[in-house]
């Protein structure tokens, strides 16, 4: 019982990172209507970038923090203004070689300037053990979980009841109405991949803490796992991308512990796949009848 | 204070609009009709800025607006309310209305409540997703929504579009409403009779050129007019 309790835990704070990552999925794809695949990519830029201020310039973690974001935050915005915003009115395929080929500039970049080691991640979140009887919770693990959790809150009540985040809501289901309302949708898209960024410099962190070690290559499975988590969901759906990524990380630390490691990620997909055959748009995704 | 000079509009290799001119004064109701396909709607979407003409101007209160985004044409004073409405289905009627009210800095909540009170069926439905308004409460929130940017320009497109005789009836009643209270109305319609009685002037489009214009009266006794739109 206290292991499968201890198992659900770590997946509930591994789903958590997915469920971040997966936010910034959505809300791209719902508002920019593309897929970014260069988003993964951008977690590891930010785990990169605390990797540097902390181990090579010695700068405190809280400053760090902030540089990652910062960092992140550039980054994203610059890719859509450089990549994407001159594709706007291209094919989607367009856009999704173009991401993708993003996403390999990103981790060539990261390769020419650390390498191909795994780099070893600082231990900035520094919390003892909760022991609850048997039960032993990671400090990281709940950090993990209340910070994310509090993001998920803050964002919802950002997007449901601020006018920017109303505004986002009307750019994402009808561009041209929203541009008549006097909504920039050009802004509009730029907040977007920066609250977006901003996220993946949050998951990164995260990641690094619970995993150790980051790589060029680091962001790309979290980042396709978080854009499965945002399928799972139903793509567009903010509540469905964080409930799609907590789910997929209980699942994948279940069949871990329970099934097999080397099956965990077939046993994700494989579920996705179910899912997705009896609920095509995904468990919260909903398909639109229009009234006209 | 609308100007429209010479535009011409294509959809890809479509010339959709071949040198279209008119003018609208303010405290005016003109109507712009025509058939399905003849231009009107991609007339609104040039002026209001979501498509662009490859030559010609439009100007807006005496200023050049042809190559001005969309989004800042609001604070101008231009409102238009698409073909087909485009309300924010999966919104609420309330939020409809702030999004309506988006440029505005000043406080709204004395302009929605005037929309609730001209439309008593959308305050009960304050807090309903407006995709389950019925097509008349769309059209009404479709109005109301862009009335809440203090327009002085309203273009409508096909506001009776699909609506039962009773609520076309309605409709062009608020029109006659919203001119009263000193906003200038261009209004693109399908259904002639209507629009030629409510607008002070009107004009005829026929792929893509003005074929005739008028005073709405004069326009609903033209023969030419009568045999194409008024069914003989």
């Amino acid at each position: 019982m206290m292991d499968f309790l201890s198992t659900l835990i770590s997946g509930l704070s591994l789903g958590s990172i997915y469920a971040l990552i997966a936010l910034g999925y959505t809300m791209v794809y719902g508002i920019a209507k593309m897929l970014n695949f260069a988003h993964g990519d951008v977690i590891m830029v930010g785990a990169f970038a605390v990797i540097t201020s902390v181990s090579m310039l010695g700068l405190s973690p809280v400053l760090s923090i902030l540089i990652s974001i910062v960092c992140c935050v550039v980054l994203g915005v610059s890719i859509e203004r450089i990549a994407y915003k001159p594709l706007r009115k291209s094919p989607p395929l367009a856009v999704l070689i173009t991401a993708i080929g993003v996403s390999y500039f990103l981790q060539s970049l990261a390769l020419l300037i650390f390498g191909s080691t795994q780099h070893s991640f600082p231990k900035i979140i520094n919390m003892p053990a909760i022991e609850l009887g048997e039960l032993t919770i990671r400090g990281n693990m709940l950090i993990t979980l209340v910070i994310t959790t509090a993001i998920m809150a803050g964002m919802s009540i950002f997007i449901n009841k601020s006018k920017t985040g109303k505004a986002m809501r009307a750019v994402s289901e009808d561009r041209d109405a929203a541009e008549l309302m006097g909504i920039s949708v050009n802004r509009t898209i730029t907040i977007t991949f920066a609250i977006g960024s901003a996220l993946a410099a949050v998951a990164g962190l995260f990641y690094g803490t619970t995993y150790g070690f980051i790589g060029p290559y680091t962001g790309s499975m979290p980042g396709i796992k978080a854009f499965v988590a945002a399928v799972f969901g139903g793509i567009g759906s903010m509540p469905g991308a964080m409930l799609g990524g907590i789910l997929l990380g209980v699942i994948e630390n279940l069949s871990k512990r329970y099934i097999s490691t080397e099956l965990s990620d077939a046993i994700v997909f494989a579920v996705l796949i179910i899912v997705l055959m009896v609920k095509p748009t995904g468990l919260l995704g909903k398909k639109i009848n229009e009234k006209v | 204070m609308l100007k429209v000079d010479d535009i011409h509009v294509y959809y890809g290799q479509i010339h959709a609009i071949k040198g279209v001119s008119f003018e609208v004064h303010e405290g005016e109701i003109v109507a712009l009709i025509g058939a399905n396909g003849a231009g009107k709607s991609t007339i609104l979407k040039t002026v209001s800025g979501l498509l662009r003409p490859k030559s010609g101007s439009i100007s807006f209160l005496g200023e050049n607006i042809h190559h001005t985004e969309a989004y800042k044409l609001v604070n101008r004073g231009l409102a238009h309310v698409p073909e087909g409405r485009r309300i924010f289905l999966q919104m609420t009627v309330r939020e409809n209305l702030d999004m309506g009210a988006f440029t505005r800095k000043d406080d709204s909540e004395k302009d929605i409540d005037d929309v609730f009170r001209r439309f008593p069926r959308l305050k009960e439905r304050e807090k309903q997703i407006a995709g389950t308004l019925s097509g008349g409460e769309q059209q009404m929130l479709a109005m109301g929504r862009a009335m809440m940017s203090k327009p002085k320009l309203l273009m409508l497109d096909e506001p009776s579009m699909g609506l039962a005789p009773i609520l076309v009836e309605q409709i062009f009643d608020i029109v006659r409403e919203f001119h009263a209270m000193g906003t200038t109305i261009l209004l693109v319609e399908q259904n002639a009779g209507k629009a030629l009685a409510v607008a002070d002037r009107a004009y005829v489009l026929e792929q893509g050129r003005i074929t005739l214009s008028g005073t709405g009266e004069e326009l609903a006794s033209s023969d030419a007019v009568k045999k194409a739109y008024l069914g003989g």
